[in-house]
């Protein structure tokens, strides 16, 4: 029993450091970055090199640490994301040239751009826009009498409707706030004439939309790039080539058509992606059992990992927190303060120590499993009655003694309840770990919430919950197993 | 076990002993001594200091000031654990561990002092005789037992190495009368019986009489007469001493 579980261990452990030498590339968490890395896979595989693509690590910051540490090495990025938000010191509207510059003694390379710019834009119904003789974002000042719904984001940036307002002299009067996912819906419809939305929304061709021209150049350009690390062009410079041979290829249209595969049709992002490029797509193929499998095993590995350590740091915590009061106190404080960081930032905070992957997740869980364990053991320390304590002294056996005959077995209850209660937590949180690219039952939810789809969501969700059942079932067992049955008769009384 | 020395008769003695909770005096200045071989009953209020002279004397506290001997020899943090398992304690609620047999909880320092299963069993189930404590009961929990089993079960640990003292600190305290009488009549007679030194703390006055021939009547952490019960009824050294004596209700008082 003891040996399978070792051995179980041992080899969730080793699956885990075992990673193969293939280039990582990571995409964020919407689809058209999720197509952009597998289109960059699958041209990499066409140019013979062998890569992997981590999807849906999260957000821009996630990706750029990722990158700037080594744990992935490209992933496609947007030159306005570069100039606003990761690089200082550049001016907003600097041109691609300018960019490679300021990244180079970064270690980071940057291709030209994919052909599109996925920013900002207004759009009209295309039959009304045409009856209207509207092409231009100028060509609106002489329409007053347009509706126009923007989202709230939209409204309130200078950057948005403000400043759009001023450097087009535009008259209208009639503008609303708008839910993005609504505005497609209201425009349809007819309830509104223009909404602000971005450039390769899928919806632009399923609505029939026109964007228009931005003829002043209001909008700043985010055109869309692969950033990647220099040192590949020494590791793999084929990989390279491919990346900058993708350059020029993706017209707004295309990258638009892809979203609305994804988004509108459901096709998988690899069949879009392989489609584009006119390559066969490789699909995982494996079917919804395997798959269920294999996040059981990424799940229960953080789980089972983090809970481990968890348990073997934390009850010696627990413990030197009931002697030594002071001191206990702070250690208690620390393991509170832990546990107060949203789950989600201490995830990012972990890529900085730890990279992308298991590991950070694990250590995400293992710090917030510390504290229900550390504050049990304490609470069923010190809760022991102090005669019981000191007639324990009395006999005359030493502390360790008292310690592991009389005290914790007399506080085995309230320290395994806190271990079920960590157990549960990281269960849960664990599902988070997707965003980092632990992979487990995550995956699915955080591609349904992308996609929008619950049935996805729920072939994460309901497994999660499954687990955390059984876990708690679980360890119900072995608190009626572990706590002595003399503690159980008081209990009863 | 540190072998008794044989300049002293006294087994324990307290030599201006002091000692302070914050701004309470549980101990001011005490001065005892407790021959070997000797029954005494400390007596008094609750708070007058009579349970802080036990555990003073256990190495369970230490005095501010003064000092304690054991069998002649100055009392010292290191020997305390070898101190204790020469000394039975018994308090009143018993100190039972709830999560071990009355067997494990007999076991707990014998087995750590390495003893085998059998010499466990055989002295359990002499001290079962002993404190007539039915047979079975050995395998039963705490919570199983009734207050008066538990308390055997507790005079029983504190047996188990056949020691040279026995502290009780209210040990039939927590008992309905008619346990309590049969307990007291029980305990004196195996009081009498091993010829230990004894040292039983209580509030009752009858009980202690019946323990001890010697009474240390306790107030506010001093000892207020130390003598014979008729030195008490009939010279007392304080009016305390006969507001104590007279506080104690018979039942001839209640129905004259």
């Amino acid at each position: 029993m003891k040996h399978a579980w070792l051995a179980m261990t041992a080899m969730l452990l080793l699956s885990g450091l075992t990673h193969a030498a293939p280039v990582r590339i990571g995409s964020k968490q919407f689809t058209e970055s999720v197509i952009l890395g597998e289109v960059a896979r699958l041209a990499s595989r066409q140019a013979g090199v062998q890569a992997v693509h981590q999807r849906e690590l999260g957000g821009t910051a996630i990706l750029w640490s990722a990158l700037q540490h080594g744990d992935i090495d490209a992933y496609p990025e947007y030159t306005g994301t570069l100039t606003h938000e990761l690089l200082k010191n550049v001016p907003p509207d600097a041109d691609i040239p300018t960019l490679r510059a300021a990244l180079k003694p970064l270690g980071i390379g940057i291709t030209d751009s994919l052909g599109f710019d996925d920013t900002y834009a207004i759009g009209m119904r295309a039959d009304r826009a045409a009856r209207l003789g509207i092409q231009r974002l100028s060509d609106l000042a002489a329409h007053p009498e347009l509706r126009f719904g923007f989202s709230n984001e939209f409204m309130a940036r200078s950057d948005g409707w403000p400043g759009l307002r001023q450097r087009y002299g535009l008259p209208q009067a009639q503008v609303r706030g708008l839910d993005h996912v609504l505005s497609y819906r209201a425009l349809a419809s007819d309830a509104v004439d223009a909404i602000d939305l971005y450039s390769t929304d899928a919806e632009i061709p399923y609505y029939h939309l026109r964007t228009l021209d931005d003829d002043r150049h209001y909008f700043p350009h985010y055109e869309a790039v692969y950033v990647y690390r220099l040192d590949l062009e020494q590791r793999s410079p084929a990989f390279v080539e491919s990346l900058q041979k993708l350059s020029g290829r993706i017209d707004a249209d295309a990258m638009r058509q892809m979203n609305a595969m994804v988004k509108l049709h459901g096709e998988k992002e690899t069949v879009v992606a392989a489609g584009f490029l006119g390559v066969q797509p490789d699909g995982d193929g494996s079917g919804m059992w395997m798959r269920l499998w294999l996040r059981t095993v990424e799940h229960l590995r953080l789980v089972l990992i983090s809970l481990t350590a968890a348990v073997l740091i934390a009850i010696p915590l627990g413990v030197f927190a009931a002697r030594a009061k002071r001191l206990g106190h702070v250690v208690m404080a620390l393991s509170g303060v832990l546990q107060t960081i949203p789950s989600l930032a201490m995830f990012v905070f972990m890529i900085p120590l730890f990279g992308i992957g298991t590991w950070p997740a694990i250590a995400a869980l293992f710090l917030y499993s510390l504290l229900p364990i550390v504050r049990n053991t304490y609470a069923g320390l010190t809760g022991i009655p102090p005669d019981l304590r000191e007639s324990a002294a009395a006999l005359g056996l030493p502390r360790g003694v008292r310690l592991r005959r009389v005290e914790l077995p007399m506080a085995m209850r309230a320290i395994l309840a806190g271990i079920k209660t960590a157990a549960v937590i990281n269960v849960g949180t664990a599902t988070l770990g997707a965003l980092i690219g632990a992979g487990g039952y995550g995956q699915p939810i955080v591609t349904g919430i992308r996609l929008d789809d619950t049935g996805l969501i729920l072939e994460g969700a309901i497994p999660a919950a499954c687990m955390a059942l059984v876990v708690q079932g679980l360890f119900e067992g072995v608190e009626r197993w572990l706590t002595p049955r003399g503690m159980r008769l008081e209990a009863r009384q | 076990m540190p072998s008794i020395s044989s300049a002293s008769s006294e087994a324990f003695e307290l030599r201006g002993v002091s000692k302070r909770y914050g701004n309470i005096v549980a101990l001011d200045e005490v001065s005892l001594r407790f021959p070997a071989g000797s029954n005494t009953a400390l007596i008094g209020s609750s708070g007058s200091g009579k349970s802080t002279l036990l555990r003073v004397l256990l190495g369970l506290e230490w005095p501010d000031r003064g000092e304690i001997r054991v069998d002649g020899a100055l009392l010292e943090q290191a020997q305390v654990l070898a101190l204790r398992r020469r000394v039975g304690y018994v308090i009143q609620e018993g100190g039972l561990f709830p999560h071990l047999t009355v067997l494990g909880n007999l076991a707990l320092l014998p087995h750590h002092l390495g003893w085998s299963r059998e010499r466990i069993r055989q002295r359990a189930e002499e001290l079962a005789a002993l404190t007539h404590l039915p047979s079975g009961a050995l395998e039963r929990y705490p919570a199983e037992l009734s207050g008066g089993q538990r308390q055997r079960v507790a005079l029983m640990r504190g047996l188990m190495l056949d020691p040279d003292a026995l502290l009780l600190d209210e040990p039939l305290g927590a008992l309905d009368p008619i346990v309590r009488h049969e307990l007291q009549d029980e305990l004196r007679a195996i009081f009498d019986r091993l010829g230990k030194t004894v040292i039983v703390v209580t509030h009752d006055m009858a009980e202690a009489a019946w323990f001890a021939d010697r009474l240390v009547l306790m107030r506010n952490g001093k000892v207020v007469q130390d003598g014979r019960l008729d030195d008490l009824c009939k010279r007392p050294a304080d009016p305390f001493v006969t507001r104590f004596v007279e506080a104690q209700r018979t039942l001839r008082g209640v129905s004259a």
